[in-house]
């Protein structure tokens, strides 16, 4: 598009009027700080015969640009979500239970053998020479080295996608802990359809049935207790605090999945409630090692939900 | 392009804009604009209600605040969320361009935009004009905005650019989009200490009993 055309900057700058196509395009992907007369401009530059007939194409084409929009977001659905997450789990677990078996074998001949995906980049990269012509320990190294970049990967997807299948869900938990929420429920709308109850102990299902069996303490939480709100509240109040969470996180998806609209003020709400359940047991309340960090990669949830109260 | 004065408009009602009119709906008096029904909202010939219990701008109405709209006029809105108030703010206004940051609102904005041509549907991000400057047009007379994101005082200052110099900057704050732990009248002074810096505040009113928590604004650019 030439600068000095008197039009530069409105979306339909170099536009045919009858391309609806080209014109919505423009409307989604062109950008312009300083707004201007477009009205006047497109009639003055023959886009349009009069004012009227510039709202009328316009009317058009926003509408189609708006409805590419919707119907390309809402394709970005929680199914995609799920198989990623599931695919990323999978590739993580067989990742390290490859990397313990290279680390044994490459001990027989490495005597500074390291461990984990780690030292199995170091081999595949060649930073790290084995003191044999073995290729078979080296072609291990290839393949955990791979699939540790593949779930990497798909943690990055998970992470990118997250926000715009379950906006206020990512934000509360993070987006690998409300993929793993969605995930665990068979979908977003599974999960919107959840009393609070069960997303509290969403992925503790087996302390759930032996306590419903009848031979075991009911768990405080599932998965949730990878985030801080649960995880940086003293023992005593976990149980309050993955109350309050799971509430949060349960109108965060019902929000999500039947109006989609941003719904900043949850966040707030749960911090508020959080710091009062976490003021019960005096300021200083996380005495266990936690990683103030994402805390949202923790599959080991199962056992510890189900152990006390 | 004309430039109405917006203040000195000769009302059909009271501060109402041409095209608003309380009118009797199952025996109770009632805003109401001229168009397609959006929202199962009860309906009269071609008259509709507008609930101010479900928009900001009708409470603003409906608390008679001076909104300086006239009817005719062009708007930018900013969060026209599923479409319930912009639908009839296009009713009465000129070309109304409604912007919405969320997909799935957005369909149902589209829905209630269908029937009016005037009304431009735009998927983007208000807290980002440079997304929508090559649409919207300059010189609009009112920006109405009810975005519930922090910031809100942030976004009228970057829409000011479309506002023109006798326009009317109709803003709903939400308290609880703000800080959700901090007393609303605190926010509210926060907010109104920041839109100084491009507006000059004409009115701000509590928009009680109709929505709890919000803050009805009239504003100029100074």
């Amino acid at each position: 598009m030439s600068d000095d055309a008197p039009t530069a900057g409105g979306w339909f700058a170099g536009v045919d009027p009858d391309d609806l196509e080209a014109g919505a395009t423009a409307i989604r992907e062109e950008r312009q700080a300083t707004p201007r007369d477009w009205p006047t401009l497109a009639v003055g530059s023959g886009f349009a015969d009069d004012e009227r007939e510039y709202y009328d194409i316009l009317k058009e084409a926003t509408t189609r640009a708006a409805e590419a929009a919707v119907s390309e977001a809402e394709r970005a659905d929680d199914r995609q979500l799920v198989h990623a997450i599931r695919a990323m789990d999978d590739c993580e677990r067989t990742a390290n239970e490859l990397a313990e078996r290279l680390a044994e074998w490459a001990g027989t001949v490495d005597p500074d053998a390291g461990t984990g995906i780690e030292y199995a980049r170091e081999l595949a990269d060649g930073h790290r020479e084995l003191d044999t012509d073995d290729r078979r320990i080296a072609s291990l190294a290839e393949r955990v080295a791979d699939l540790g970049d593949d779930a990497d990967e798909l943690r990055e997807f998970v992470e990118r996608r997250t926000p715009t299948v379950a906006p206020n869900l990512a934000s509360l938990a993070g987006p690998v802990l409300a993929a793993r929420l969605i995930s665990l429920a068979g979908g977003l709308e599974n999960l919107a359809k959840k009393p609070s109850g069960t997303i509290q102990v969403l992925g503790a299902e087996d302390a759930l049935f032996a306590h419903l069996r009848g031979h075991a303490p009911s768990p405080k939480h599932g998965i949730i207790y990878v985030h801080d709100a649960v995880r940086g509240t003293h023992p005593d109040e976990r149980g309050s605090a993955a109350r309050a969470l799971a509430g949060k996180l349960a109108i965060a998806a019902r929000v999500d999945h039947y109006s989609g609209e941003r719904k900043p003020e949850l966040e707030g709400e749960l911090t508020d409630r959080i710091e009062t359940i976490q003021a019960r047991t005096g300021g200083d309340t996380a005495e266990d090692d936690i990683d103030p960090g994402d805390g949202s990669d923790d599959a080991d949830t199962d056992a510890r939900g189900g152990t006390d109260e | 392009m004309p430039t109405p004065t917006l203040a000195e408009v000769p009302m059909s009602d009271g501060s109402l804009p041409v095209g608003v009119e309380r009118r009797e709906f199952d025996g109770t008096e009632r805003l109401a604009t001229r168009g397609e029904p959006v929202y199962g909202e009860p309906t009269d010939g071609e008259w509709r209600a507008w609930n101010p219990h479900r928009s900001k701008l009708g409470a603003m109405l409906a608390l008679e605040m001076e909104t300086g709209l006239s009817g005719g006029e062009s708007v930018l809105y900013l969060g026209a969320a599923s479409g319930t108030t912009v639908s009839h703010v296009a009713d009465f206004a000129g070309p109304t361009y409604a912007v919405e940051f969320a997909p799935r609102p957005t369909r149902d904005l589209l829905e209630a935009g269908a029937p009016r041509p005037r009304l431009f549907p735009l998927l983007a991000d208000a807290r980002k004009p440079e997304t929508y400057g090559h649409v919207v047009e300059s010189n609009v007379d009112a920006i109405v905005q009810d975005v519930a994101t922090r910031g809100q005082a942030r976004v009228a200052l970057e829409n000011r650019r479309f506002l023109d110099d006798d326009g009317r900057l109709l803003l709903a704050v939400k308290a609880r989009s703000e800080d959700v732990t901090r007393e609303p009248a605190g926010v509210f002074d926060d907010v109104c200490a920041t839109l100084e810096d491009g507006y000059e505040l004409l009115e701000q009113r509590r928009l009680e009993p109709y929505h709890e928590d919000h803050l009805g604004i009239v504003a100029r650019p100074r």
